[in-house]
């Protein structure tokens, strides 16, 4: 009766976390692997692949074949360089960006009377349920030379040549912006709407002008939201696929483009997998970051 | 029920040895990692009495409520009920039931569904739950709401469901958490009335966890005062009052004042007692004091008679000066200073209404107490 | 509350913000019913890219696939993203629990390229068939820890007392469980069920790795459409899709505020 063991509590571990190591954990293992192999017209597309059936020795050549050709590879090539670093800066510029907008806009909901908020909470939220990929396809539709800016634009004179924004940077930017906006605005709002208001009252008492008040009480409490915020844009937006591609045209090179390219296009399973492994590392210290400011977050609610 | 009043006086189970404990702590400790919950304890609680866990927050008294409802198992040591070791029997096969401090009502049933609910996985038939619900429904006073949904109840009432519910199993023990924690001042002392009739009529027993000493002190057949996962003292209300067996006791349950004295001498049981100012005071006690022992001798307030003349006759007296006034309508607290500097109260009973009050702030005054209203206190 | 009084500067940056949202996708669903085959020049109100789309057998295939995806993938990734998250919020502690839970919150922030390609380069190793199947485990993989996040939330937020009683009354842990915790985070697990069903709805990039011959997923269509340029049936495609998530949405969200309105 005392100690027996509980079956119940095996299996709700043990079912998730199977699952995890199995279609989480061990992929990357493989993502790891293949970026040592090389590459062979073959199927699939790459050597060597482990045979087992001949024992040790298969293991040994195995191991004896991976080797780094692939990193040197994208070390020779300056356009690996080149879209990490690209990623690097649209990622964070894009990001500041987002918080420009995003602060008010958090601000202005934890402030909004509270029989609106529910509403406009709402209306927040919407557009990350809605499809990414249209409200991407959305703005080719605005921004291309034809498109309806520049239209409204020049037929109110403000222009006269057609603005080139697609297949540029600034478009980038801007779906960028547009589709992790809630991502920022959600933590941050959670975090506002926290914040005790007898804190703002305290400091207009003590001598503060409002604005005084809000640089020196309400921002400064307000970081961990600003901070969960950005990291939950500049993560996803590293790794960005859709938005440079649809919207960044052949010059806008990022390295989940790259990536997606050196795979579709070039068949080069090895190279696609040392990209993987690159971006994966660059985005190891941010992730943890974010896990950790996270953690102690939820320490300090609980 | 005639006799009942009578009963009531004499109930004092813990006296008679041939009585057998209905549950028994032996050497029980508790520890959660590095941190001691519980040190070493054992008590025995008897049938239908009314037993009250007092204690700072931290101090181990709901462990041992979380230890008899199932929640968690001892470290070391046993906790026997009825004479059965029910350490490690889960909760949900033990005899007892709690109520708990936040209530813990089902959210989603009818306030009838909640009753019925402990009978409901007893296996019993349907009729049988409707009518110990209705039973039930009737005594806590709650018929017309059996259909309502908790969050459609006032405090009170929900506080009620959640007493309800907890004793429709017939508990051999009902551990009650807290349970008028949530409720405001003048509804939880028509409560606690409430709850003491329900556990005479009930013929049950109770133990009730509480950090409100007044709470403990009304309700109580006998409450332990615990610190740091210790029972400091376990006593009935009156005798933990008026003989407190630590500083940590007395100063815990109501006001008191301490004075550090030295025993110089005695003569059967009256003491003579010295403190560091030189001040010598005599004490008539029961308890052993060794000549030369440092002791504390702990006087309440109510006790000490503050006045402007000099006192006479056999009492203790010391001179000082009146440093504060705290009013508080049906009494008021002198904070008396002494020559030395350090304060001692004395609580008055405003027995007319005193305009001008005869003793003011700056008057030098006399306090004085009878050699038996000290408690030595060698701890 | 005078002092944090709702300003015309909080007014006017919601204002913009709430613009720059919401702006493209009405001119987008304004645009489905453009006459024209110009998709930027209004020629009219016309429901004829509906009528198109409803028989263009490529989308109807591909939304078939992607419906089939979502349900099952949302339903697998539902139960284990629950598992997991009793897991993290009540089962203490168990050895590997720190590799657990950044394994359980690691795809939150993961590029969906990584993701893509890891699962994929799996599927080729074990030898798995890619199609329906494949896209359907990589979805559940994925959208199960938006499960957890959003189930673990409302466990911690739950009074752990209420479970407690129901023991004290006689359940076993199994049936309090049903009892007792599972009515009162139904909503939560809908919550999660949406969301995971919509994601799996949406990706693109995943989808493209893990599928196979014959699986073409609706994004993915709308993708290679898209490349070719700016077409009216995804324009009217976009609407639908739009319409059908926003009222799910809006009508699960009433209903879970509800529900928590009657289990304060």
């Amino acid at each position: 009766m005392q100690r027996q063991f509980d079956w119940g509590r095996f299996l709700l571990i043990a079912i998730p976390f199977l699952w995890l190591l199995i279609f989480f954990l061990l992929p990357f293992a493989i993502v790891v692997k293949i970026s040592l192999s090389d590459t062979a017209n073959a199927l699939p597309p790459y050597v060597p692949t482990l045979n087992l059936s001949e024992g040790w020795s298969g293991i040994t050549s195995f191991f004896s074949q991976l080797d780094l050709e692939s990193f040197a590879w994208l070390l020779d090539d300056k356009i690996y360089f080149l879209s990490y670093l690209n990623s690097l800066k649209i990622a964070f510029i894009s990001t500041l960006l987002t918080l420009l907008i995003g602060y008010p806009m958090a601000y202005g909901l934890a402030k909004a009377p509270q029989r609106w908020r529910t509403v406009l909470l709402m209306l927040v939220i919407l557009p990350f349920w809605t499809s990414f990929l249209i409200r991407v396809y959305a703005w080719i539709g605005i921004l291309k030379p034809e498109g309806l800016l520049n239209m409204g634009l020049m037929s109110i004179g403000l222009i006269d040549q057609p603005l080139a924004i697609i297949n540029t940077p600034t478009a980038v930017y801007i779906g960028i912006v547009y589709s992790y906006l809630p991502f920022l605005v959600l933590p941050l709002y959670a975090t506002l709407e926290k914040l005790d208001q007898t804190l703002i009252e305290a400091a207009l008492d003590l001598g503060c002008s409002p604005i005084q008040a809000f640089w020196k009480v309400t921002f400064p409490l307000s970081l961990p939201g600003v901070v969960a915020g950005c990291f939950l844009v500049f993560i996803p937006a590293m790794g960005e696929f859709v938005i440079p591609d649809l919207l960044g045209g052949s010059d806008t090179i990022m390295i989940g483009k790259t990536l997606w390219s050196e795979f579709f296009g070039n068949r080069d399973w090895p190279v696609a997998s040392a990209v993987a492994v690159v971006l994966l590392l660059s985005l190891v210290v941010p992730i943890v970051i974010f896990q950790r400011i996270q953690e102690r977050q939820r320490e300090a609610e609980a | 029920m005639a006799d009942a009043p009578e009963q009531r006086k004499v109930f004092a189970p813990w006296l008679d040895t041939t009585q057998k404990p209905l549950i028994r702590f032996e050497n029980v400790t508790k520890r959660f990692g590095d941190y001691t919950a519980l040190d070493n304890l054992t008590l025995d609680i008897y049938e239908r009495e009314f037993f009250a866990l007092l204690g700072p927050s931290g101090c181990g008294k709901t462990t041992m409520l979380r230890l008899l409802a199932g929640f968690e198992t001892p470290t070391s040591g046993r906790i026997l009920i009825g004479g059965e070791d029910i350490s490690h029997v889960p909760p949900n096969k033990r005899p007892v039931n709690m109520m708990f401090q936040s209530y813990a009502l089902f959210p989603h049933m009818t306030v009838e569904k909640n009753i019925g609910f402990g009978l409901k996985q007893e296996g019993q038939s349907a009729e049988a739950i409707n009518e110990r619900v209705k039973e039930m429904l009737a005594l806590v006073q709650l018929e017309p709401f059996a259909q309502r949904k908790p969050h459609q109840l006032s405090g009170g009432q929900r506080q009620r469901v959640a007493l309800a519910r907890s004793l429709a199993k017939r508990p051999t023990l009902l551990l009650l958490d807290e349970p008028l924690g949530a409720l405001d001042k003048k509804l939880r002392e028509k409560t606690q009335f409430e709850l003491m009739t329900l556990q005479e009529k009930l013929g049950m027993t109770f133990m009730i966890v509480t950090h409100d000493q007044e709470e403990a002190m009304t309700m109580a057949s006998r409450i332990a005062v615990m610190d740091k996962g210790v029972v400091m003292q376990l006593d009935t209300p009156s005798d933990i009052y008026e003989a407190p067996n630590s500083r940590y006791v007395a100063d815990f349950i109501g006001n008191v004042n301490f004075i550090e004295c030295t025993v110089i001498s005695h003569n059967g049981q009256e003491y003579q007692l010295k403190d560091k100012q030189g001040n010598q005071f005599r004490l008539i006690s029961e308890v052993q004091l060794e000549t030369g022992s440092t002791i504390w001798l702990a006087v309440r307030p109510e006790k000490v008679i503050v006045s402007k003349e000099q006192p006479q006759g056999d009492v203790n007296a010391v001179q000082g000066i009146v440093w504060d006034i705290a009013y508080s309508g049906d009494t008021s607290t002198y904070h008396v200073r002494l020559p030395d500097g350090t304060t001692l109260k004395s609580e008055m009973a405003n027995l007319r209404r005193v305009r001008n009050r005869p003793i003011t702030w700056e008057d030098t005054v006399w306090l004085s107490w009878s050699l038996t209203a000290a408690v030595p206190l060698k701890r | 509350m005078n002092v944090s009084r709702f300003s015309w500067f909080n007014l006017t940056s919601l204002i913009i913000a709430f613009s720059f949202l919401y702006l493209p996708i009405l001119l987008l669903i304004l645009f489905s019913f453009n006459a024209s085959k110009l998709v930027t020049v209004w020629g009219g109100f016309s429901t004829k890219w509906y009528v198109s789309l409803f028989q263009n057998e490529m989308f109807m295939t591909a939304a078939w696939v992607t419906l089939k995806v979502a349900v099952v993938s949302a339903t697998l990734a539902t139960i284990l993203g629950t598992m997991a998250a009793i897991v993290l919020t009540r089962v203490g502690r168990f050895r590997g629990r720190l590799l657990f839970s950044g394994m359980v919150y690691s795809p939150l922030v993961m590029p969906e390229v990584i993701t893509g390609l890891a699962l994929l380069l799996l599927f080729v190793a074990i030898g798995l068939d890619r199609g329906y199947w494949t896209i359907t485990l990589a979805h559940t993989t994925l959208t199960m820890c938006f499960v957890t996040v959003v189930v673990s939330s409302r466990l911690v937020s739950f009074d752990k007392s209420l479970e407690e009683a129901a023991l004290d009354l006689g359940c076993t842990k199994l049936s309090a469980f049903f009892q007792v915790t599972f009515p009162i985070i139904l909503p939560a697990i809908i919550a999660g069920w949406l969301l995971a069903f919509t994601l799996s709805l949406d990706d693109l990039v995943i989808a493209s790795f893990t599928s196979g011959p014959g699986s073409t997923t609706l994004p993915m269509k709308i993708y290679s459409q898209v490349r070719l340029g700016l077409n009216p049936e995804i324009n009217a495609l976009s609407t639908l899709l739009i319409l059908l998530v926003s009222v799910g949405v809006i009508i699960a969200s009433l209903v879970s505020k509800r529900a928590e309105e009657q289990n304060v």
